[in-house]
C-alpha cells in the first residue's frame, strides 16, 4: 500500500457518513467519503418515480436530525430550507372524523373530547419527560457496564441520573415501570381513543418488528420523541435537498466526495485496516476506515470474515435485521381527498392499537398484513414542483411486510399493493381513479437498493437487547472495533437509524478522541 | 453407534466395541464418555496399569469425537483456529493442538491428524461443531463430524509394536512419533494406525470403520495373547495419562463454552500449553488477546506437575501456601506404580508456580472407616512429564 493520503475514509455518503466527515474534517482530518449512489445522502434521496412526478425514495420526514450537526456544519447555508418546521399529523378516520395533533408531538389536538384531550396532554407531558432521561444518551459513546467512558460521557450519563432524580419519587418510580412494558398496555390504561391509541401505537412500532403488545415497545416511541421532542419537519426540494445542502457544507468543510464509488473490499494488512479497494479495483490508503455500511455488512464481505475472530463473527450473524416496513409511490392525476383531510399534514391509517397488532401478526408468520398500516405524505401539497401541474404525487410508509414472505416476493408483491391501495379507497374514496403510476418497494426491494439488510430500518432491529453497548454487538458497541483503524459509525450504531447523523457524529468524537 | 431414535431407550450409545467390552467387563463397571457407554475397567486396575507400562494395553478411543475438515482451504482454516501452525504439518503427521475463543481462553485440546494435502481430522474430548463452522466462514472447505463413522482402539505399552508385527504391521517399523500410515492387519482389513497415545508409553492407534472393529478387536487379542495384550479401561488408563502428565478438557481445565463462572476460564499459558502459541504464523483466534495477556502480565493462573509426600492420592485436594492461603487446587491425582511417587496435576495461582519452593501443602481428606483424616501433606513442583520411558520414541521400536 502506498502511504496514506487521507487520515480517514468513511464508507457511505448517508446522513451518518456525512456527519462523520463534516466532523473529522473540521477537526483537521483529510477526509474521504465514498457512496456506491450517484449522489450522496443514502436513505435521503428524493428522485422521479414516473415520468414528471418525484418523490422522496425512501425516508420521507424529518424527526431526527442531529442538533451539534446542524449547529457546526450548518446545511442551511447551502440551501437548506424547511418547508415544513413542525408538521401536523391527522389520524384518519373512514368516516371522517379525523383527529389532528399540531405542534410538536400534539401539544394541542382537535377533534377530541374534552376528558380525553386533557389525558391526553398527562401521557404527553409524561412520555416526553421521560425521554429527556434518555436523551442525554444519544449523544454520547454507550459506556460499558461497570465503567463510564471518557469525561464528556460521564457528564451526559450525569445528566440522564439528574434528569432522572429530578422527576421526583412518583414519576420515576413510573418511568422504572414504563421502562420494559409495551405501548399497548399504556395507550389502553391511559387513553381511551381508538383513533389517537392507535396512533401511537403506529408511531412506536414504526420501523420495527414488534406490534404494539410486544415487551418494550415503549422503549422506541420515546426513542422517537427522544429525536426532536416529536418535531416533524420537511425539508424544501424533499430529503434529497437535504442531502445535497449536508453534503455542500461538508465539502466547505474541506472533506473530499466521491460517488459513484462502490468500495468492495476493506484492506488490511492482517492486524489493522489500512484502506480501501473499490469496484473498479482502485485502492486507496487512510490511517482509517469509517463504514457507515452495515454492521454485518462492513465486517463479513468488506473486511471478510477470516479478518476477524470467531465469537464476533457469531455475534454479528445474530444480530437481527428485520424490515417491516414497505414504501408505495403514487402518481395522481388530481388530488385526494381523505374525506376532508388536510394534505400538508402527515397522514396516518391505524385506527386501533389493535389494527396495529393485527397487521404486525402477520408478519411473525411470513405474510404481509391484508390490512396494513401507514403513514402518508402528499410533496405536491407543499411544492407543486414534484409534480406536472394539477397531479399529486404520495409518498407512503406501510406495515407490516416481512423481508422474505412465503411464497416469495414475485407472486407477492400485487397482492400487497392491492392491499395498500383498499386501506386507501377506504379512507380516501375514489383514490385507485387518479393513480397513473405506481413504485413499490419491498422490504427485499429496499435492501437491494440501499444495503439495508433485511430491509432494517435501523440497520439492525432497535430493540432494548439491541442498544447501547449491545448495539451493533457486544465488542463493537463503542464505534472502534477489534481491527484497529476500522470503525463503525452508521445507524447500526447507537443510537440507530433515521435521518439524523447522531452515530456519525458521536463516532468522529471517539476517533478524534482516540487520534 | 445405534439408532438415535431410541436415545430415550437407551441413553448411553455403545461403541462398536461393546460386544466384546461387555463380554470382559466382569465388574460391570460402566461410564459415560461423550454419551457412549464405556468401561472403567475391566475387573483388576493395577494390572490394567501393569499392562499399560510393563506389556500391552488395549483401550476403546471410539466415542472421541472426531471432525473431517477438508477442502482446498482446510490448512488455512485450521492455521486460523488453532494455535499452532497446522499448515506446516506435514501429510501423513499428527499435531497436538488447541483452539481458543476471542478472549484466548482455550475451547478445547486435541488431535489433529493431516491425512491428505486437502484432508484434516480433528479429535478432541468435547464438541464443537458450531464453533468449528462459524470459524470456517469465508473458506473454502467442509466439516462433517465423523465420530461414529471412525472406530478406534488405543494399543500402548512396551509390547504394543510386537503385537502389531505380530498382527501384520511389521511393516510400521519406520514410523515415529505422530506420524499415520495405512496398513492391512489380516483379517482386520485396511486401517490407519498412527503411532500416538494418551499413556506416554510406547503405543499406536488403530482407526477402522465400525463394521470391521470386532474384526479388529479379535485379531489383536488373539495376535496379542503371547504378549499379554490385556483391555484396560479409563481407571488405568487415568493413572498412566497422569504419569505423563496429560490434561483432559473439562477435568483439568473447564471448556470455555461451557465455563459458568467468569474467573474459571484459562488461556494456554495457565494450563500448561502456552508452548503451542505460535504467534509468527498471522492472524488466529484468541491471539490478541494472548498476545495482550502476556504483555499486560494478566495471566492469573498455571498448570503444574506435583510430588506429594505419602501415598494418599490428593484428587480435589486445595492447595496452601504456608498452610495457610489458598493458593490452588489438584485437579488430577494418583498414586502412581511406575514412579511410585504420589502425583497430581493442578491449577494455581501465579506467581506461586514458579516461587512457592517448598511452601506447598495440600489438604487432604483421607477417608477411613467413615471418617475423614484431614492431612496436610507437603507438595512439590516439578516437571512433567513425570515419567517418560525412552522406548516412547525409539524408532524402530523394540521388540519386548
Ligand atoms: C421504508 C423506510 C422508510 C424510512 N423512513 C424514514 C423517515 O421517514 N425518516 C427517517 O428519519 N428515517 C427513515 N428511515 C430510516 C433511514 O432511512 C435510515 O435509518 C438512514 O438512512 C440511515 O442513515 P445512514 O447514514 O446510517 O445510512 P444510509 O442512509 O443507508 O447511508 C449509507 C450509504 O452508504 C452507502 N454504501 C453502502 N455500502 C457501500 C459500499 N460498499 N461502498 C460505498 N458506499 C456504500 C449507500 O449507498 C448509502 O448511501 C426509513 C427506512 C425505511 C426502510
Amino acid at each position: 500500500m502506498p502511504t496514506p493520503s487521507f487520515d480517514a475514509i468513511i464508507i457511505g455518503g448517508g446522513v451518518n457518513g456525512l456527519a462523520c466527515a463534516g466532523r473529522l474534517a473540521q477537526a483537521g482530518q483529510k477526509v474521504l467519503v465514498l457512496d456506491a449512489a450517484d449522489t450522496p445522502g443514502g436513505g435521503a434521496l428524493t428522485g422521479e418515480f414516473a415520468p414528471g412526478y418525484r418523490v422522496d425514495g425512501l425516508a420521507h420526514l424529518v424527526t431526527h436530525l442531529d442538533t451539534r450537526m446542524l449547529a457546526a456544519l450548518k446545511p442551511e447555508r447551502h440551501g437548506l430550507d424547511w418547508a415544513v418546521d413542525a408538521m401536523a399529523t391527522t389520524a384518519l378516520s373512514s368516516d371522517g372524523g379525523h383527529l389532528t395533533l399540531n405542534g410538536a408531538y400534539g401539544e394541542a389536538v382537535q377533534g377530541l373530547e374534552e376528558a380525553e384531550a386533557q389525558r391526553w396532554t398527562a401521557l404527553r407531558g409524561r412520555l416526553l419527560r421521560h425521554t429527556e432521561i434518555l436523551r442525554p444518551l444519544r449523544e454520547i459513546t454507550p459506556p460499558l457496564p461497570g465503567k463510564g467512558g471518557g469525561k464528556g460521557n460521564l457528564l451526559a450519563l450525569g445528566r440522564a441520573g439528574l434528569n432522572l432524580r429530578r422527576l421526583g419519587r412518583e414519576e420515576m418510580q413510573e418511568f422504572l415501570r414504563m421502562i420494559l412494558i409495551n405501548v399497548h398496555d399504556v395507550v389502553q390504561e391511559d387513553l381511551t381513543d381508538d383513533r389517537l391509541r392507535g396512533l401511537i401505537a403506529f408511531d412506536a412500532t414504526l420501523g420495527a418488528f414488534l406490534g404494539p403488545r410486544s415487551p418494550n415497545s415503549l422503549f422506541l416511541l420515546w426513542h422517537r420523541l427522544s429525536g426532536d421532542a416529536g418535531r416533524i419537519r420537511w425539508p424544501r426540494g424533499g430529503m434529497g435537498a437535504l442531502a445535497t445542502a449536508l453534503a455542500e457544507a461538508v465539502r466547505a468543510t474541506g472533506a473530499e466526495l466521491r460517488c459513484a464509488a462502490r468500495v468492495d473490499r476493506v484492506l488490511s494488512d492482517g492486524d489493522r485496516a489500512t484502506g480501501v479497494r473499490l469496484e473498479s479495483g482502485e485502492e486507496i490508503a487512510a490511517r482509517c476506515v469509517i463504514s457507515t455500511a452495515n454492521p454485518r455488512t462492513t465486517f463479513m464481505d468488506l473486511l471478510g470474515a477470516r479478518q476477524i475472530e470467531t465469537g464476533l463473527v457469531r455475534r454479528l450473524t445474530n444480530i437481527r435485521m428485520r424490515g417491516t416496513a414497505a414504501k408505495l409511490h403514487l402518481a395522481l392525476k388530481g388530488a385526494p381527498d381523505f374525506r376532508g383531510a388536510d394534505l400538508r399534514h402527515r397522514l396516518v391509517i391505524a385506527p386501533s392499537s389493535d389494527a396495529v397488532e393485527n397487521a404486525f401478526n402477520h408478519v411473525k408468520y411470513g405474510e404481509f398484513s391484508p390490512a396494513p398500516v401507514m403513514e402518508i405524505t402528499c410533496p405536491t401539497a407543499h411544492d407543486p414542483g414534484f409534480a406536472p401541474d394539477g397531479h399529486h404525487v404520495l409518498s407512503i410508509v406501510a406495515q407490516y411486510a416481512p423481508y422474505s414472505p412465503r411464497g416469495g416476493w414475485e407472486a407477492g408483491r400485487d397482492a400487497l399493493q392491492a392491499a395498500i391501495l383498499k386501506q386507501l379507497e377506504a379512507h380516501a374514496p375514489g383514490i385507485g381513479e387518479l393513480i397513473t403510476a405506481v413504485e413499490l418497494l419491498t422490504p427485499a426491494d429496499i435492501a437491494a437498493r440501499h444495503g439495508l439488510v433485511g430491509g432494517s430500518w435501523h440497520q439492525g432491529d432497535l430493540a432494548v437487547e439491541q442498544m447501547l453497548f449491545m448495539r451493533p454487538a457486544v465488542g463493537i458497541a463503542r464505534y472502534a472495533t477489534p481491527v484497529p483503524g476500522l470503525w463503525l459509525a452508521g445507524a447500526g450504531s447507537h443510537p440507530g437509524g433515521g435521518i439524523s447523523g447522531t452515530a456519525g457524529w458521536n463516532a468522529a468524537n471517539e476517533i478524534l478522541g482516540a487520534a | 453407534m445405534n439408532d438415535l431414535r431410541h436415545h430415550f431407550r437407551t441413553p448411553l450409545m455403545r461403541s462398536p466395541f461393546h460386544p466384546r467390552v461387555a463380554a470382559a467387563n466382569v465388574l460391570n463397571a460402566w461410564a459415560p464418555w461423550a454419551g457412549v457407554t464405556t468401561a472403567l475397567n475391566f475387573g483388576d486396575v493395577a494390572m490394567e496399569h501393569s499392562a499399560i507400562r510393563n506389556s500391552a494395553s488395549l483401550y476403546d478411543i471410539s466415542p472421541m469425537i472426531k471432525y473431517a475438515i477438508e477442502g482446498p482451504e482446510a490448512a488455512a482454516y485450521l492455521d486460523r483456529l488453532t494455535l499452532r501452525r497446522a499448515s506446516g504439518l506435514p501429510v501423513g503427521a499428527v499435531q497436538y493442538t488447541a483452539w481458543c475463543n476471542d478472549a484466548g481462553h482455550v475451547l478445547d485440546d486435541g488431535t489433529l491428524f493431516r491425512l491428505g494435502e486437502d484432508r484434516f481430522r480433528l479429535c478432541c474430548q468435547e464438541r464443537h461443531l458450531p464453533w468449528l463452522q462459524d470459524s470456517a466462514i469465508g473458506f473454502d472447505l467442509s466439516i462433517r463430524d465423523e465420530t461414529e463413522a471412525i472406530a478406534g482402539l488405543s494399543l500402548q505399552g512396551p509390547t504394543s509394536f510386537a503385537v502389531l508385527s505380530a498382527a501384520g504391521g511389521a511393516d510400521l517399523a519406520g514410523l515415529k512419533p505422530f506420524r499415520l500410515a495405512e496398513v492391512h492387519l489380516g483379517p482386520a482389513g485396511p486401517v490407519m494406525v498412527s503411532r500416538t497415545g494418551f499413556t506416554g508409553d510406547l503405543g499406536y492407534e488403530i482407526w477402522t470403520t465400525p463394521d470391521r472393529a470386532l474384526d479388529l478387536w479379535d485379531h489383536l487379542m488373539a495376535e496379542g495373547a503371547p504378549h499379554r495384550l490385556r483391555p484396560v479401561g479409563t481407571e488405568a488408563l487415568n493413572i498412566a495419562r497422569i504419569e505423563a502428565g496429560f490434561i483432559i478438557a473439562n477435568m483439568d481445565f473447564v471448556c470455555a463454552e461451557q465455563v459458568l463462572r467468569p474467573d474459571r476460564a484459562r488461556q494456554p499459558d495457565e494450563i500448561g500449553l502456552g508452548w503451542m502459541v505460535d504467534l509468527d504464523k498471522g492472524r488466529f483466534n484468541g491471539r490478541n488477546a494472548i498476545r495482550a495477556a502476556r504483555a499486560g502480565d494478566t495471566l492469573r493462573w498455571a498448570l503444574v506437575g506435583l510430588d506429594i509426600d505419602g501415598n494418599v492420592p490428593a484428587e480435589g485436594a486445595e492447595l496452601y501456601l504456608d498452610g495457610k492461603k489458598a493458593v490452588g487446587q489438584v485437579t488430577a491425582a494418583a498414586w502412581s506404580p511406575t514412579t511410585k511417587r504420589n502425583l497430581a496435576l493442578a491449577q494455581i495461582r501465579r506467581p506461586w508456580h514458579r516461587d512457592a519452593g517448598d511452601r506447598l501443602r495440600a489438604e487432604i481428606y483421607a477417608l477411613r472407616e467413615l471418617q475423614y483424616h484431614k492431612l496436610m501433606l507437603p507438595a512439590r513442583i516439578v516437571d512433567r512429564p513425570f515419567s517418560s520411558p525412552k522406548r516412547r520414541r525409539a524408532t524402530p521400536p523394540g521388540m519386548f
